[in-house]
């Protein structure tokens, strides 16, 4: 690790600072960055403090919803009295990753911006084309158990190791940045992308754009939601697969539904067609496995992962059953009902 | 760490508190908060195991947030509040956690104890932790390679519990062992 540091002061010095310099990186809660720096994976010519900056508040937006800072720890937002009542499936979702200390120390934009587990990125001696272009994936034909069974290409199948930004995007939640050109706003699907020939970017930001802010619409759905997670070990370890679900209900029937995959793909995964199938349904198994069987359309196994693509499938089922009776998944006591 | 052939980074100067004293040093931006307690400041309490923010050894309280020390630059902790489990109790005076490890045997080789009283007390001060099961969960960033989990969470219960039924403080608990 050789780098030059510099504190911010402001967001538009923290930008311009990286902005003007290839080899610069902002850097806030630090617990990816300075671990892939010491695996020799992220090397970074000089780093750019930005835990100083004012981006620490979760504020209510006109419309209802929540606007929250990048900075804001993952702790604090899951355990923020407005999160917890009004987006109880978001706060369950951060719960269910990784450790109390580290969601103490990172921040909701870098959950955003954290980097793929695949063991081949994380071995600096093997080849990598997310690490080194052009160099390969020897996870392909290798240890894949974690990797993707949807949307994969032939240059990478790595997934999103996030599970804060699978809730996220069964939300339909916006992320603000800015950037030396200014501010936009990205919706939360067009955040991540697909590896297609390019897996060394696993989003849409440009060198130089900053996460300022995470917005909320206005909450929906009540009790009826569920973050499920399945994983090799019941605590402290990256989802197999994991399921946002959630459902509105007009009367009996569905009127709205949500389904968002974690641990499949190199984004979350979301299928609108899949979603729309349960509109206007009796929330019932056939209707759960249809909406599934829709969302895994076109997923495939690489060998030691073949096994995600039925157990996805039948998650989605149980998980919507969750959402459909209003009684989501505890994060503390895993047993699965 | 794998230091590369490209010239050292400039040092830069950094003031930590640590258990309530000041320490003014000269490091390279690269020194993890963990390394500078131990190598610099000779607090070797705090324990490296993984190095990779998976086994929780080096848990320390950063303005009295459990963190994970060996991934937190150290420069970027500059003005912060720190506390190490030097920084808990004395021998004479054990810190209520402390003494409960002790009178629950809640450790074999000792080595990721630092780093779990650290977590419980983080933890603790967090209030989300209601009984054993959410104390399980809650420390599964701590990692016991001896697997004196079963009295790791029955001496963390015993002060949690104490600390929420206001009878039950202290004086209570000790008249208790």
């Amino acid at each position: 690790m050789n780098f030059s540091y510099t504190r911010a002061t402001t967001v538009g010095d923290a930008i311009q600072a990286v902005a003007g310099d290839p080899q610069a990186r902002f850097i806030a809660g630090g617990t990816n960055l300075v671990d892939l720096m010491k695996y020799d994976v992220e090397r970074p010519g000089r780093l750019v403090d930005i835990t100083r900056l004012p981006l620490k508040a979760i504020e209510q937006t006109a419309d209802g919803g929540l606007k929250i800072g990048a900075l804001v720890p993952n702790s604090d937002l899951a355990y923020d009295a407005r999160i917890e009542r009004d987006y109880p499936l978001l706060a369950s979702a951060i719960l269910a990753g990784a450790s109390a200390q580290l969601r103490n120390a990172a921040t909701t934009g870098g959950n955003l911006l954290q980097r793929t587990r695949c063991y081949y990125f994380y071995d600096a001696g093997v080849p990598c084309n997310k690490r080194e272009p052009g160099s390969g994936c020897p996870a392909k034909t290798g240890v894949n158990r974690i990797h993707a069974i949807l949307g994969a290409s032939d240059a990478c199948i790595a997934t999103h190791p996030s599970d804060m930004c699978v809730a996220l995007a069964a939300l339909g939640a916006t992320v603000h940045v800015e950037g030396p050109d200014g501010a936009r706003v990205i919706a939360f699907e067009d955040f991540h992308r697909l590896p297609g020939d390019t897996p060394e970017k696993d989003n849409t930001l440009a060198h130089g754009e900053m996460v300022t802010a995470v917005e909320l619409p206005a909450p929906r759905f009540g009790q009826n939601h569920t973050y499920l997670k399945l994983r090799d070990r019941l605590s402290y370890a990256f989802a197999l697969v994991s399921v946002a679900a959630a459902i509105e209900l007009d009367g009996d029937v569905v009127s709205e539904a949500r389904i968002a995959l974690g641990g499949v793909a190199h984004k979350p995964w979301r299928v609108p067609e899949a979603e729309a199938l349960l509109k206007g349904k009796l929330p019932s198994s056939g209707a759960f496995e249809e909406a599934a069987d829709r969302l895994l359309k076109g997923a495939v196994g690489h060998g030691e992962n073949d096994f995600k693509i039925e157990l996805a499938r039948r998650a989605v089922v149980r998980a919507l059953s969750q959402a459909a009776a209003g009684t989501p998944q505890v994060q503390s006591n895993k047993i699965v009902n | 760490m794998a230091q590369d052939a490209r010239s050292a980074s400039e040092p830069v100067a950094v003031t930590l508190s640590v258990n309530g004293e000041t320490h003014s040093v000269e490091i390279p931006p690269s020194a993890t908060l963990l390394d500078v307690l131990r190598e610099r400041l000779h607090l070797t309490g705090s324990k490296k195991g993984c190095d990779q923010g998976q086994c929780g050894a080096c848990t320390v309280l950063v303005d009295g947030r459990r963190v994970n020390s060996c991934l937190q630059l150290a420069v970027m902790n500059d003005g912060r509040e720190i506390t190490t489990i030097e920084g808990l109790g004395r021998p004479e005076e054990l810190h209520p956690l402390q003494a409960a490890f002790v009178a629950h045997d809640a450790f074999q080789c000792g080595y990721c104890t630092p780093g779990q009283i650290c977590s419980a007390v983080g933890m603790l001060d967090e209030g989300h932790a209601h009984g054993p099961e959410e104390i399980r969960e809650l420390m599964s960033g701590n990692l016991c390679r001896c697997g004196a989990y079963t009295n790791i969470v029955e001496a963390i219960e015993e002060v949690r519990s104490a600390r929420e039924a206001p009878t039950l403080k202290t004086p209570k608990l000790e008249a208790a062992e």
